[in-house]
């Protein structure tokens, strides 16, 4: 027994220890937020609090980190909305009627496939074509892509989520002689809230993080947060406590998600990872 | 942590094996039905048709051609397969990325893999405290933005007031060049890919390893004599389906990487860290060599699907080998 009690404070400590090796550089650019420059360069630890770094970024004329963070909020926000819906009714459709075999797998096939396959392939050609409809750093571009993009994630969620409905429910509605639209909004629909709560959470916040595309089919004007956060970084001088603040800033979702829906973000983990 | 949710990969399969009715006005709610199949999958074909589908067809068949830029205005130029010949005879870079693709991918799994296992075991033979706070932590990497991880981490090993030099400064050892030595930034780079996946691996194992049945535990475990036997003859076998699909799970995402190499070092210095999707991006966007960029785009595209259908072909005939020896 006296084994069992050193193994435990043993692998305690060690998983503490990691706990402690990701969270010491996060909370490191944090702090970094609220000091003023030269204490930043010179490793001050417990230096004053300063909100400049805060106000330079939002409300300087220089500055248009404000609106890239209401670019990232429209983006992420309506692309999600569009690919819920349109993940649920699919993902409905596929799980309890019967669809041709040759629908069934093409869709499948195609979404599983094109989830593997690195975006940076795609970006490419989505500008081209987005340049000849001279849509290119518009909102329509952005949101569209990040909807195709994030498409296959939440079709597979939502499809693990749609599995574990009774069938005896949908068996018994078919019997009182619903249609299949009737039973989707009358039983599906409500059973399956949770999952969609989920599937939400997690779309968004993929989306919130997205890159790749935002970095070549926004301009100026639709440029997002992350986005933002890559010209600080590339500036001839780095603006140490500007871009910390920038990364806090864009960091709110996902913590605010972790602590309000940790239970979400593990159950839609392993559903995706499972594909 | 949901255990059942792992094994939910029947979801493919219609769950619920609805007969048919085919009672009076039959044909009515079939149309109806019909009606509602094709309205809830339209728009989902539509999508994909549009925006994934055609944009392989549009570089392919853009990969064809020399396009110049003028102007915002571009001329196309028919040079049949010359990108083609041009990337597998005097390209450099773009080789030189898929190498270091390579090696990231193989290097940053594998310790990640390891890691996250062991931490998984240990958290699961003797637990720890503060199980939903450590959840919460560990999280915190895998839903952060990948470009935050990289300016963190940019601002960690900077060289002049990075924290890890800092750290050094202590023990008087002299500031590193993390980021700007050819020699060990590609190092670094992986280094900041274990940080940043390891925790994944951990969570999938973790949920891996609790729902395998207790009692099959206790029984297999009269038979081994170490708790290394019992790893090695019980929980890896057990466990496979989770590592294996773990494990590919995370290899495609590593040659997906893009965002924090392109915060870290841009691929430099010279190729030192360059990646495959680093190559394309920049010949594509900086270079204005669409035609170029495009014939790279089908390749890796081509490549990868290649990869995917053969370690799917893998998996597929080794489970159904086993199952065959299951029922011997």
């Amino acid at each position: 027994m006296k084994s069992r009690s050193l193994g435990r404070a043993v692998s305690t400590l060690t998983i503490w220890l990691y706990a402690a090796i990701i969270l010491v550089p996060m909370v490191w650019v944090m702090t970094n937020a609220f000091k003023y420059k030269i204490d930043i360069i010179t490793g001050t630890v417990f230096a004053p609090i300063t909100w400049s770094n805060f106000e330079a970024l939002l409300f300087s004329r220089q500055s248009n980190f404000a609106s890239a963070l209401a670019n990232s909020a429209i983006v992420s926000g309506t692309a999600t909305i569009v690919i819920i819906i349109m993940a649920t009714m699919a993902a409905f459709t596929m799980t309890v009627m019967r669809v041709p075999n040759w629908v069934r797998w093409s869709i499948l096939g195609w979404a599983l496939l094109f989830n593997m396959l690195p975006t940076l392939t795609f970006v490419g050609s989505w500008y081209l074509m987005f340049a000849s409809a001279d849509l290119t750093g518009t909102y329509f571009a952005l949101i569209t892509t990040q909807i195709v993009n994030l498409l296959p994630i939440a079709l597979f969620l939502m499809m693990s989520f749609m599995a574990s409905l009774p069938p005896e429910l949908i068996q018994a509605a078919r019997m009182d002689g619903c249609a299949y639209d009737q039973v989707f909004w009358k039983i599906a629909f409500p059973l399956v809230r949770g999952g969609m709560i989920a599937t939400t959470a997690l779309v968004f916040i993929f989306s919130w993080s997205d890159f790749a595309i935002a970095l070549t089919l926004s301009n100026s004007d639709t440029m997002t947060a992350p986005v933002a956060i890559s010209t600080y970084a590339q500036e001839f001088e780095i603006r140490y406590g500007e871009m910390a603040a920038a990364t806090l800033l864009t960091i709110v979702p996902a913590i605010t998600l972790i602590l309000v829906g940790q239970k979400f973000i593990v159950r839609g983990l392993l559903a995706g990872a499972v594909k | 942590m949901s255990a059942a949710s792992l094994h939910s990969r029947t979801a493919g399969k219609p769950s619920a094996g609805i007969p048919p009715t085919g009672r009076g006005g039959a044909p009515r709610k079939a149309r109806r039905n019909r009606r509602w199949m094709i309205f809830s999958l339209l728009p989902v074909v539509l999508f994909f048709v549009v925006l994934s589908v055609f944009p392989v067809f549009n570089l392919i068949g853009t990969s064809l051609y020399d396009v110049r830029w003028s102007g915002g205005d571009s001329t196309y130029h028919f040079i049949g397969l010359e990108n083609y010949r041009q990337l597998f005879s005097t390209e450099v870079i773009y080789w030189a990325g898929l190498r270091n693709t390579l090696i990231f991918a193989v290097c940053a799994v594998t310790a990640q893999m390891i890691l996250g296992f062991s931490m998984a075991l240990a958290v699961k033979r003797a637990g720890a405290m503060g199980r939903t706070l450590l959840t919460g932590i560990f999280l915190l990497p895998i839903v952060v933005p990948p470009i935050v991880i990289g300016s963190v981490w940019r601002l960690v090993l900077g060289r002049e007031f990075g924290l890890a030099n800092g750290f050094l400064g202590l023990f008087g050892i002299p500031p590193v060049d993390w980021l700007g030595n050819p020699d060990i930034a590609l190092a670094s780079v992986i280094f900041v890919d274990v940080w940043h996946w390891t925790p994944f691996v951990f969570i999938l194992m973790l949920a891996g390893l609790e729902a395998i049945d207790e009692e099959v535990l206790e029984a297999a475990r009269m038979d081994v004599r170490s708790s290394w036997q019992e790893i090695r003859h019980v929980i890896v076998p057990m466990m496979l389906p989770t590592i294996v699909i773990t494990l590919m799970f995370r290899i495609i995402l590593s040659f997906k990487v893009f965002d924090e190499v392109y915060l870290l070092t841009s691929g430099g210095p010279g190729t030192a860290t360059e990646v495959v999707n680093f190559s394309i991006y920049r010949v594509f966007f900086n270079q204005d060599r669409v035609g170029y960029g495009s014939a790279m785009a089908v390749i890796t595209l081509f490549g990868m699907t290649l990869a995917i259908i053969v370690g799917r072909g893998l998996l597929v005939r080794k489970r159904k080998n086993d199952e065959r020896k299951l029922e011997q």
